[in-house]
């Protein structure tokens, strides 16, 4: 069964109809790229499978069970994970505290296990903290020693969106959603990335959902492609066959360029 | 090519404990509402009042409405413009009471309040209230908010916090701290009858007053086109700066218009109540803030629905609901129905009755 | 270039490369602001009444506070009226010289213009029935006793010079400077406090103590000058470098560190229980008073500093507290009288507040920030109305209150109000639990979810932390805390009135967070002390007290939000760009170059 199932979702923002009959899967252990021109809904469909937003029809399935009507929290203690097309970190918390964070919903001590420091509590911030450490160890020595300390803010543009991810890997989630996760990179760093969607797989066993509009990174990297354009699922399938469908290339350049 | 919306459309509810708690806060405020209400109405209640009686509570809540409904002008504009609440406008108009009084009494003084000289010394105190407010708000923006414009919502907040108190006292300390009482105005003593129903002259040219202002301000705001640049810069500061449009002097003028709304309000507040007190401003400050967001904020129409509305709840609920539910000296607690109120309506309908007219947030 | 043409005089800059902008320096705007406002504040603090208020206050030999007042103002609008504008590189620097002092001198004649304006005003219109503290006396001594005309010209020339002397600390070296402005600034500190210090030196067993202090309660002349050469002496002296001792104390293992840090916390806290002994009984009372009111600070620090929810409600908690105590302990409580000992009731306590914190909470919790204020301050004024009221009275005495609250036992120790030495351990020890549970959350997961929702709440939703949850711990913990304060206060005075549960306590409570520093424990110990007990010791500030807070609140939000003692965190956030620039010469310093992955 597939490990994100998403039939005929709907959503409507006053009379626009931003994501329409969409149906999309995604297997356990594929990367998956979603792409589509600007406004075609991509967003809008990750803030639905993280919970941030409702949909008005249709249904999205996570392990075979219904999550449309859950928490954002709930979903990310289900599994799902994501990083936002705007890193949307914590800027006064350090590069360590901001992925010890995602650690919140696998810990369970409360007020009175930090009044009280018991020995579970301790258990847990110990766990916590490493873990945290290790998530950010995966991006070799960018964010750790000197940097676990560091003002998330005081980050180069580059170490934050490592850290997004660093972050929502910490929360040990199965699927993780990223939303252009190579925004504003430059080439090298681009590249390195990329590499690294690979490695979120083949070593940490992860499931990916990615948004890209960088097609090096999309063609090095996703098992399949889904392409979108105002709401519906136009196209979807190997890099090579959806680059040459023609209403793809129609959706991103316009009629003129097929005639 | 936006598709239409079709007509089915599944909205998701999510039940947690807090909605259910809120429910029965919904239920709960309902029933007690209509347990009172009938109970009062049937005459079951700890307090009877004849029809005459209720109609002269209704008057006066639409006056004091009219009252609160010119203060929510300052609170609403202003959070139109800057999403911000100036937790100092109820001092704005306090300042105005305190310097009515002032200049109401050294005219009383002078013999240019006996005969037909009182209209004009009437117009002096107003222009008088109208002067300082104006002045105390459009120096808190100056002094207080402007240099702060940028930061996180609660630091400005808590400057305005600390304005409030700041006046408050100040205001104490310059005119004491006793109840300051209004020399009479015997030309507006006794009872017009408006429709039938016996209105005291001064409700009257209170409930007319504050009605022209705001007509006059609606129009000012929908057709002017300084209106029009306050709308501009409530909407969208960056672009409206863009299109030539001063921003700062807007924000200034906002807050002017504010005061001198708060000023009239301070003028007519008097003659209907007669005194002036340091602390005046505080609760009717809170109060109004609760009829701007009543009736929608940013919202000048919902500004003048909501403090009619609030007024009348005030005057009307401690007899009609409370003593209906059998609670004495129901008078007390009417500030504890109005706070009550504000919960209720920002819990369920946090827009307002009319809606809100503010910026998108774009934080 | 710019460099060298930096440091040389500015008319050289034509023979030394690219041409310098004219100096940015003193203007006549600033000039004329200044005094008008130096002159405006004297009309002001006359107008209130402090003047007259501070008359009988002796602060050195026979000078008044009122008078140095009067002294401090132009002097140091004098000092702001001179000071030239920030330096920018690319042009000229401002020489600082005659061209200060003459800014000073017309600042202090601007100030004497308004004095003469409002000198005017008062002398020949009487306002004294509308505006009671401009009265006779008040102008007296405004004019030094001389009348109009001779006091304002002393007005004039002491305006002028002062303020000339305000502007020449401009002239002086930096280092130089603070050390006048400190040892003046503590010399008039130690002068007011005569009552605290003379009682805690000489149960210290300190001699000369009559030395310093004269039976007036001011200081003597010689103190004053021993005083003040001692402070000035402190500050001139270079201080010895701290960083050898930061070194050293991070290089030491953990466990070695720990015992370090727990060693200097006992010898605070030792030090800080021998205090009430070193006071006298009234000073101790006020101690406790000051104490009560820490404890609450503590509380709402959770509630605002930590998870930035800004509570101006929480007298409510506070009211909760005491009357829940008043009702269970006193024998004459109204209508229900179990006549519990403080201990047994105190469960009892906690529980009504952790309900109450519920109570507010959860209305408040999907609003935004500047509603949540007005609704929690709407539900501090309903419970105060509800504990006024007629209808509650039978249950909670209404105007009259309850009387006759019992003391606390701890074994054989009597801790009764009244004995104020003793009770302040009982506050002592509530308040060491509630800054260490301040310290705990902070540092744990559910301190790390108050800072993720103050930072972006919708994100922290996301990563899985639970808002309701977090929310309603910050309200039910501030709660708790605030309704061990009210029960203390209650057993304190033994009696408790409605009257005491205004919202000016919140507001009192807010201060000293932000005063002291929204986060910081030490901050707003010191902020206690000075916003709620040196109004108890110097009486004549009370009527002033609300009018101080306020200004302090926007003073400190628009120059220090992050408190005066903040705490390393806050600080750190509320100054972005130091932070960024010391993160990017970090950067740079340590890291040559950045290794990725392999294969990059």
């Amino acid at each position: 069964m597939a490990l994100l199932e998403i039939t005929q979702l709907t959503r409507d923002f006053g009379g626009v109809r931003a994501i329409d009959g969409l149906d999309l899967h995604v297997e356990r252990g594929e990367i998956v790229s979603v792409i589509g021109p600007n406004g075609a809904g991509k967003t809008t469909l990750f803030n639905m499978i993280s919970g941030m937003a409702q949909p008005n029809g249709g249904n999205i399935l996570f392990e075979e069970r219904s999550i449309v009507n859950l928490r954002p929290s709930q979903i990310l203690a289900l599994g799902i994970a994501r990083t936002f097309q705007n890193v949307r970190l914590f800027p006064e918390m350090t590069v360590r505290e901001n992925v010890m964070l995602a650690r919140h919903a696998r810990t369970k001590s409360g007020a009175l296990g930090a009044i009280l420091r018991t020995p579970r509590f301790r258990r847990e911030e110990e766990d916590t903290r490493r873990r945290a450490e290790e998530a950010l160890a995966f991006f070799g020595t960018r964010l750790v020693g000197w940097r676990f300390d560091q003002p998330s803010m005081s980050l180069s543009y580059a170490n934050r969106r490592r850290l997004e991810i660093a972050r929502a890997m910490a929360s040990g989630p199965k699927l993780v959603l990223m939303d252009e996760p190579t925004a504003g990179m430059n080439p090298k760093e681009t590249q390195e990335l990329t590499h690294l969607i690979r490695r979120m797989r083949d070593d940490e066993g992860l499931t990916i959902l990615f948004i890209e509009h960088d097609m090096r990174v999309v063609k090095g990297v996703s098992d399949r492609v889904v392409v979108l354009d105002y709401g519906r699922k136009i196209a979807e399938g190997p890099y090579e066959e959806v680059a040459h469908n023609e209403h793809v290339i129609e959706a991103y350049l316009g009629r003129k360029a097929t005639a | 090519m936006a598709q239409t919306l079709r007509k089915t459309s599944r909205r998701t509810i999510r039940l947690t404990p807090v909605d259910a708690f809120l429910w029965l806060v919904r239920i709960a405020a309902v029933v007690a509402i209509v347990v009172g209400t009938f109970r009062t109405l049937t005459g079951r209640g700890l307090v009877t009042l004849s029809g005459a009686q209720w109609r002269d509570n209704v008057v006066s809540g639409l006056s004091l409405g009219a009252v609160y409904a010119l203060i929510a002008l300052g609170y609403t504009m202003v959070y139109g413009v800057l999403r911000f609440i100036n937790f100092a406008h109820g001092e704005v108009f306090m300042s105005g009471t305190m310097i009515g009084f002032f200049v109401a009494t050294a005219l009383a003084r002078t013999g240019l309040w006996a005969g037909n000289g009182i209209y004009l010394a009437l117009l002096i105190v107003l222009l008088a209230s109208m002067a300082t407010s104006t002045f105390i708000a459009v120096l808190l923006e100056r002094v207080a908010y402007r240099p702060l414009r940028g930061k996180t919502r609660l630091i400005p907040f808590i400057t305005a916090i600390g304005a409030s108190f700041f006046l408050q006292y100040a205001f104490a300390g310059l005119f004491g701290t006793s109840v300051h009482h209004y020399p009479d105005v015997a030309q507006l003593a006794g009872q017009v009858s408006i429709a039938g129903v016996p209105v005291l002259k001064t409700q009257a040219v209170v409930i007319v007053a504050a009605l022209l202002m705001m007509a006059g301000l609606y129009l000012f705001v929908e057709r002017t086109k300084t209106g029009k640049s306050i709308r501009a810069v409530a909407e969208d500061q960056e672009t409206a700066q863009l299109m030539g449009i001063n921003v700062d002097r807007t924000i200034v003028l906002v807050f002017a218009i504010g005061g001198a709304m708060a000023g009239i309000a301070a003028f007519l507040y008097t003659l209907v109540f007669g005194q002036a007190f340091f602390l005046i401003g505080f609760v009717p400050g809170i109060k109004a803030f609760t009829a701007s967001v009543v009736g929608g904020i940013g919202n000048i129409g919902g500004a003048m629905v909501g403090g009619m509305l609030i007024g009348l709840i005030e005057a009307v609920s401690p007899n009609l609901i409370l003593s209906g539910l059998g609670i004495p000296a129901a008078f007390q607690l009417t500030d504890v129905v109005v706070f009550l109120a504000l919960v209720v309506i920002l819990i369920f309908r946090p827009t307002g009755l009319l809606g809100e007219r503010v910026a998108e947030d774009r934080t | 270039m710019a460099e060298t043409a930096r440091t040389g005089p500015p008319d050289s800059s034509a023979s030394n490369g690219p041409e310098l902008l004219p100096a940015r320096d003193v203007g006549v705007r600033q000039v004329v602001r200044t005094g008008l406002l130096a002159g405006l504040t004297i009309a002001f603090v006359a107008s209130i009444g402090m003047l007259v208020a501070f008359e009988g206050r002796a602060v050195v030999s026979t000078l008044t506070l009122d008078y140095v007042i009067l002294v401090a103002i132009p002097m140091g609008f004098g000092y702001l009226a001179a000071k030239p504008p920030p330096q920018f590189e690319g042009f000229a620097v401002a020489r600082r010289g005659g061209r200060n002092l003459l800014a000073g001198a017309v600042a202090g004649v601007v100030t004497g213009g308004m004095l003469a304006v409002y000198l005017a005003l008062v002398g020949n219109f009487n306002v004294r029935e509308q505006m009671p503290n401009i009265s006779p006396e008040m102008i007296g001594r405004l004019t030094f006793q001389q009348g109009l005309i001779k006091g304002w010209a002393f007005l004039m020339l002491g305006s002028v010079a002062l303020s000339t002397l305000g502007a020449a600390f401009n002239l002086l070296d930096r280092t130089l400077r603070r050390a006048l402005a400190y040892a003046l600034s503590w010399l008039i500190v130690i002068g007011l406090l005569q009552v605290v210090v003379s009682t805690i030196l000489n149960n210290l067993g300190f001699p000369l103590v009559d030395r310093l202090y004269n039976v007036a309660g001011s200081l003597t002349i010689p103190g004053a000058i021993g005083v003040f050469v001692v402070i000035f002496v402190a500050y001139v002296v270079p201080k010895p470098k701290r960083e050898p001792i930061k070194q050293g104390y991070a290089e030491l293992p953990a466990k070695k560190r720990r015992l370090v840090l727990v060693g200097i916390v006992l010898a605070i806290l030792a030090i800080l229980a021998a205090v009430p002994h070193l006071l006298s009984s009234d000073l101790a009372e006020d101690l406790n008073l000051a104490g009560i009111f820490l404890l609450m600070a503590l509380g709402l620090n959770i509630v605002v500093g930590l998870a930035g929810l800004l509570d101006l409600g929480y007298v409510a908690f506070f009211a909760v507290g005491a009357y829940a105590a008043a009702v269970l302990m006193s024998p004459l409580s109204p209508k229900w009288a179990p006549g519990l000992i403080f201990w047994e009731a105190l469960p009892f306590v906690l529980l009504a507040a952790a309900f109450a914190g519920l109570l507010v909470g959860t209305p408040v919790l999907r609003m935004r920030g500047d509603y949540l204020a007005i609704v929690t301050l709407g539900f501090g004024e309903i419970a105060r109305l509800l504990v006024t009221s007629t209808w509650l009275t039978p249950y909670f005495g209404g105007a009259l209150g309850i009387i006759r609250i019992p003391s606390v036992h701890v074994g054989p120790v009597e801790f009764l109000g009244a004995n104020s030495q003793t009770f302040f351990y009982l506050i002592f020890g509530f308040a060491i639990v509630a800054a260490y549970a301040s310290y705990a959350l902070q540092d744990s997961r559910l301190g790390r979810a108050w800072m993720a929702i103050r930072e972006d709440e919708t994100v922290a939703e996301a990563m899985g932390v639970n808002i309701v949850t977090a929310k309603l711990w910050a309200f039910m913990i501030g709660a708790v805390i605030a309704s061990v304060g009210g029960a203390l206060f209650a057993v304190k005075t033994a009696s408790i009135f409605p009257n005491s549960f205004d919202i000016i306590v919140s507001i009192t409570v807010l201060a000293i967070v932000i005063v002291g520093g929204m986060g910081s424990v030490p901050g707003v110990v010191l902020a206690a002390l000075a916003l709620r007990g040196l109004p108890e010791i110097l009486q004549e500030f009370q009527s002033f007290r609300f009018l101080i807070y306020g200004a302090l609140l926007i003073f400190m939000m628009l120059r220090r939000p992050e408190g005066f003692i903040p705490s390393r965190r806050r600080a750190r956030e509320l100054r972005q760009d130091e932070v960024l620039q010391d993160a990017w010469v970090q950067a740079h310093r340590e890291e040559p170059a950045e290794v990725g992955l392999e294969g990059s």
